[in-house]
């Protein structure tokens, strides 16, 4: 089946998923002014949605108060995270927001040129996006004195990805931008400071901008009546796996474990990986667990395991995912996933001892703490928690032996 | 390569670099458009990029390796990616890919001898709610089944 190509808004969520005109976020903006948007913002809390979880007004304020005659915005929409979907409907689906969130960061920070880095996998949707760019532009919502303001001036460009899942991490979206290797650079500097051609850049998550129109429309106060204390307002999620209801849903932060699967009816649930390949792998006992930057955090995805499945196959696939995608600049990252699929292998071989599999645990937090970027450093995430959480499915002990004799 | 072909493909690297200019920064567009109508960046044309864009051939090289969609050894007329990331692992990748394998002749990583078709396991394509899901060029299919996925691949030239 060919991805439908009409496509009618039936969704619904407390935010992103809510009513919204084109160019209502815009309209607003420019009649609140600078400091009100960031006022705002501040006001809601809101933080990065594309995993790291970084306050955006702060994000934006630092790039704001940096001197430059040129800033740039980026929208990373990279989306390579194992289970990570919301992206392509946000771009699909609202275009509106996306766009509207990037122009209001213009105005904001002081930029006039926004890219939309689109992983090279999402080409599909090129030809609509530009589209919609040409409607903004004959709408006077983008282009030269936008709204008749001016000294507003911003446009959006869009650049693709070519297939590699680092690419997503900010500064090697940067490398790839300037036609380098997507490599990842030491940080600091930020991109903050040091962006895009080494102007000050503000790199954002498709959903973090989304989120923007509606926070300025409805205020800070409104997007922070959802969600939690620490997560405020509302996450889109993309579940996938052993559920009868997958996709993209729209809830408040604070959402449980147990009311998600509910929510998606997944039925005789085993497991649910947490923040794709990079995240960590939950066993039953903790599906009390709520979803939040406090606590299970993620970037949205969600993958449900039941009980038919093998969660050492689960977890090969993952290593295998990260031994192909990472950049192979610094050894921890390189060596250390290539040494962690190894071990994977050796178990289903039934060829490890204990004590080689502790050294390779002890290998994993030294990978945690020595990668260069966050792709080392959370790739052995998986390796321990599904090691740890299923050593009885895995090693068939039931590992409470008290030394008596007696189960 | 034929003079007549090589200056065929000077003159079109001529254009790419003038339409997305000389700097740095249009390197990776430049490389994606050869790539797009070609399906691999040979030697030549990486000496061609280099020359004109003023960069040693060897960085050009080094970007076209870094990226999974660029490739420098000449691959079929269509490129077939299927997923081969968890969910879609979970959702019958497995059997596609047999089916696949066994229509064409080929395995994955291969191209069939007319060149009409190479097939390649790529990671998750963002469709992970409706696996299986595969890339024919640009295009994604979702929740293939064994025929619907032969049916596809029969349909491209
Ligand atoms: C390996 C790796 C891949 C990443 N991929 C993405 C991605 O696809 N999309 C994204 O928004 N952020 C991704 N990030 C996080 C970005 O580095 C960055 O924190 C984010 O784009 C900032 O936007 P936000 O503050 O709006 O979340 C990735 C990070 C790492 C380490
Ligand atoms: S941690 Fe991995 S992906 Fe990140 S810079 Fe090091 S080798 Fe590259
Ligand atoms: S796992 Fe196949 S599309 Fe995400």
């Amino acid at each position: 089946m060919e991805l439908e190509k009409t496509i009618s808004k039936k969704r619904s969520g407390p935010v992103l998923f809510s009513e919204y005109k084109l160019g209502e976020g815009i309209k607003k903006a420019l009649e609140i002014g600078r400091e009100n948007i960031l006022f705002e913002l501040r006001d809601s809390g809101l933080k990065g949605r594309g995993g790291a979880g970084f306050p955006t007004a702060t994000k934006w304020m630092l790039s704001a108060a940096s001197l430059s005659d040129q800033k740039f915005i980026v929208c990373n929409a990279d989306e390579g995270e194992p289970g990570t979907f919301k992206d392509r409907v946000l771009l699909l689906e609202y275009p509106e927001l996306v766009f509207e969130g990037m122009i209001i960061a213009g105005y904001t920070i002081g930029a006039k040129v926004g890219i939309l880095y689109l992983r090279g996998e999402y080409e599909y949707m090129l030809k609509s996006l530009e589209d919609f760019l040409a409607t903004l532009r004959k709408d006077n919502l983008l282009g030269e004195n936008i709204l008749g303001n001016s000294s507003f001036n911003f446009d959006i460009n869009i650049r693709l990805g070519s297939g590699a899942y680092v690419c997503g991490e900010e500064t090697a979206l940067i490398e790839s931008l300037e036609g380098y290797r997507g490599e990842p650079r030491n940080r600091p500097p930020y991109p903050v400071n040091t962006g895009y051609l080494g102007h000050p850049t503000v790199v954002n998550n498709v959903e973090t901008l989304a989120s923007v129109p509606h926070i300025l429309l409805k205020g800070g106060q409104w997007f922070k009546k959802h969600g939690t204390d620490k997560s405020t307002g509302s996450k889109l999620f993309s579940v996938s796996g052993d559920c009868d209801k997958p996709g993209v849903y729209e809830l408040p932060w604070g959402t449980s474990i147990a009311q998600l699967l509910e929510i998606v009816e997944a039925k005789n649930t085993k497991a649910v990986q947490v923040g794709g390949a990079s995240g960590i792998c939950l066993p039953k006992s903790q599906f009390n667990r709520i979803l939040g930057y406090e606590d299970a955090a993620t970037g949205g995805s969600i993958i449900v395991f039941n009980q038919s499945r093998n969660m050492l196959k689960v977890l090969k696939n993952f290593m295998e995912f990260f031994v192909e995608e990472s950049c192979g600049q610094c050894t921890p990252c390189r060596i250390g996933n290539i040494k962690l699929l190894e071990a994977i292998e050796k178990i289903e071989q039934n060829e490890f001892t204990f004590m080689y599999l502790n050294n390779l645990k002890e290998l994993g937090k030294t990978m945690q703490v020595a990668s260069k970027c966050g792709l080392g450093q959370s790739s052995p995430n998986a390796f321990i928690s599904i090691l740890e959480n299923f050593k009885e499915e895995i090693f068939g002990l039931n590992g409470k032996g008290n030394g008596n004799g007696k189960a | 390569m034929l003079v007549l072909e090589k200056n065929a493909l000077s003159e079109e690297i001529e254009k790419l670099v003038h339409q997305f200019g000389k700097d740095r920064s249009a390197l990776l567009q430049i490389l994606q458009a050869i790539q797009r109508k070609h399906k691999f960046i040979s030697d030549f044309a990486q000496q061609e990029v280099a020359r004109m864009m003023d960069i040693h051939p060897v960085e050009v090289n080094s970007v076209v390796t870094f990226y999974a969609f660029l490739c420098t050894e000449p691959k079929g007329r269509n490129i077939v990616r299927l997923c081969q990331t968890i969910s879609c692992d979970m959702a019958g990748k497995e059997k596609i890919k047999e089916t696949v394998q066994r229509e064409l002749g080929i395995s994955f990583g291969q191209t069939t001898k007319d060149k009409r078709i190479t097939l390649e396991f790529t990671n998750c394509l963002g469709m992970c709610d409706q696996g299986p899901a595969m890339l024919v060029n640009e295009k994604v299919y979702t929740k293939l089944a064994p025929e619907a996925a032969i049916n596809i691949l029969n349909e491209i030239k």
